[in-house]
């Protein structure tokens, strides 16, 4: 079984309310049994409520897979990285350190990498991953591009970021404005940004018939 | 392919000096000797091909350096001692994915270690027993050419010892069906298992394991009764699995002792200077890991590089500042479109972030996480 070629993930971490109902729901994933693979930071916790949830983009060259020694790290045909082999995985944390997304977790007891295969036996199955089926502000979504495009007109999904020389293309994709000029999402010339403050308020409660 | 070569005529060169110029080789498992040459020019060449990939070949030489260290040699080998035991002998950490598959490893190991360390050099000429002359109800085992132990033949020795196969194939069958039960009951492993890779060693495994039984039955109680048929069959199981080798899962079980290697790696890297995260300054991993990976992604063809950026390598930035940037460069772009506004510009290094939930399950899988994510 594959992935259904029309069905995507888009990531929207700017929705994202903390919530934490992705990080329950991903213990659910049979093929990592109660343990949550996707990422969720405070990304200054002292200033800002700004949280941002990550789930891996699965690359269309995984450098988790090219730097891992072992060969322990592949891609499915339907573009899924999924998690480390667990025969093949000795657990070098060259993933976790390599990954420009910083998704991988290494479990060191196991021997063992872990991530998010965008919840494989699922999603190939054509349900939605457990984060996006429960995530209330659909800061993760699955679904048609279609729909996405349908649903929030002042957005579109792009799937290319740059993170200093290097371009990196992934399956997942993220919403940027639908007016945003550019293709590439350049990661490094954000990285010394400041966190969102939300003590202002927030019009997308003003606007809501435009975007829902 | 000049590894493959020299191994495997160093493996045949071995066989005709411990059979004694072939005196003591056993003519009849002539197809299983070639096919162990072959398996074993195939490993090699297999072994060296996945040595030439930039990190594996990094990092099998910075192992072997770590573990070779002067004035730590001793302190060294004391600890590969304890970690061969734990993670090689006794699968510690297979126990902690689950005891019903540390279980069902065990007994494939031990099952096939057994097997092989009984039948390989049998099949080589290296091992076998003659009667001795003046007490015939003596056994003695002969290996490598020199007498090496006596044992009498109506003994509990010689039951166990000539029985060996016989429990091994009965710990190799229970592993395979725990294994198989396993892949047919759980959804998680249904929905990544491949047939060539996840099936197919173990309908070898058992097919080898059941089809030499087979022999023991068959003469044992139906008097030989198609004892060439079932031999011929065994032999077609075993060759096929020993083909099979450098190709699919079994080449795990040379590329796991790596593991090993990595240990010590890590040890050396904690012993020396850390890597500090040139956006939050926290420290993570080591120095040593980072460069090496900085030199890793260059020879697979990475241009992680930030010209004129104090951060110089994408690299040196940490697991969860790397997660911040993603966000945050996807939050500006809907800046002044979304409401919110950017917090001040902080001089010098940013916050660094944190796990929303750092409880069992959500957070930091172990000690090790807890590193790279400096929760």
């Amino acid at each position: 079984m594959a992935v259904p070629a029309q069905l995507e993930f888009f990531l929207d971490p700017s929705r994202c309310i903390g919530c934490q109902a992705c990080l329950q729901a991903c213990t659910e994933c049979d093929t990592h049994k109660g343990q949550s693979m996707i990422q969720l930071d405070y990304l200054d916790r002292a200033y800002s409520t700004q949280t941002a949830p990550v789930v891996c983009l699965h690359c269309e060259t995984p450098t988790c897979a090219e730097v891992c020694p072992a060969d322990a790290i592949k891609r499915t045909e339907d573009g899924v990285v999924q998690t480390a082999r667990k025969p093949r995985c000795i657990a070098c944390n060259n993933c976790v350190l390599a990954c420009p997304f910083g998704v991988p977790k290494m479990n060191t007891r196991m021997n063992l990498m872990m991530k998010c295969d965008m919840c494989y036996d699922r999603t190939s199955s054509g349900l939605k991953p457990w984060c996006a089926s429960v995530c209330p502000s659909q800061a993760l979504a699955f679904g048609t591009r279609e729909e996405m495009m349908r649903l929030r007109p002042n957005a579109r999904p792009v799937n290319a970021f740059q993170f200093g020389l290097q371009i990196i293309r992934t399956k997942v994709n993220v919403m940027a404005p639908r007016d945003w000029p550019d293709e590439v999402v350049d990661v490094t010339a954000a990285m010394y940004e400041p966190t969102i403050g939300h003590d202002m308020l927030d019009d997308i409660f003003v606007n809501i018939g435009d975007e829902v | 392919m000049l590894w493959g070569v020299g191994t495997t005529a160093t493996l045949a060169g071995l066989i005709v000096a411990g059979s004694r110029n072939l005196a003591h080789f056993d003519a009849a498992l002539v197809a299983y000797t070639f096919s162990v040459l072959f398996a074993t020019f195939g490993l090699t060449y297999r072994y060296s091909m996945w040595l030439q990939r930039p990190p594996t070949g990094l990092y099998w030489s910075r192992g072997w350096q770590a573990f070779l260290r002067p004035r730590r040699r001793f302190a060294n080998l004391r600890s590969w001692l304890g970690r061969m035991g734990s993670d090689v002998l006794a699968n510690r950490f297979i126990f902690r994915r689950g005891p019903s598959r540390w279980l069902t490893h065990m007994l494939i190991m031990w099952g096939c270690l057994i097997a092989v360390a009984i039948t390989f050099p049998l099949v080589f000429g290296w091992l076998y027993f003659r009667p001795v002359v003046g007490d015939l109800s003596l056994y003695e085992a002969v290996i490598f050419g020199f007498p090496a132990f006596r044992f009498p033949h109506e003994s509990a020795t010689a039951f166990f010892l000539f029985h060996g196969l016989v429990w091994a194939s009965f710990a190799v069958i229970g592993g395979v069906m725990l294994a198989i039960r396993r892949r047919m009951r759980d959804d998680g492993a249904a929905a990544l298992q491949r047939f060539g890779e996840d099936f197919m060693p173990l309908i070898l495994l058992f097919a080898v394991s059941v089809t030499g039984l087979m022999l023991t039955v068959s003469y044992t109680w139906m008097a030989g009764h198609a004892y060439s048929f079932i031999a011929i069959l065994h032999a077609i199981t075993v060759i096929g699995t020993f083909l099979w080798l450098p190709f699919g899962k079994f080449f795990h079980i040379f590329q796991r002792p790596a593991q090993l290697g990595v240990a010590f790696y890590k040890d050396v890297g904690r012993l020396e200077e850390a890597a500090h995260c040139r956006r939050c300054g926290h420290a993570f991993s080591s120095r040593m890991h980072v460069e090496d990976l900085i030199l890793v992604q260059r020879q697979l063809g990475f241009s992680y590089e930030i010209p004129g950026n104090t951060a110089e390598h994408y690299q040196w930035i940490c697991p969860p500042c790397r997660r911040a940037s993603f966000a945050m460069a996807q939050s500006v772009l809907w800046r002044g479109r979304r409401g919110g506004a950017a917090l001040p510009t902080q001089a010098g290094l940013l916050p660094m972030p944190t796990p929303v939930n750092n409880g069992l399950g959500e957070g930091p899988l172990g000690e090790e996480d807890a590193e790279n994510f400096h929760p």
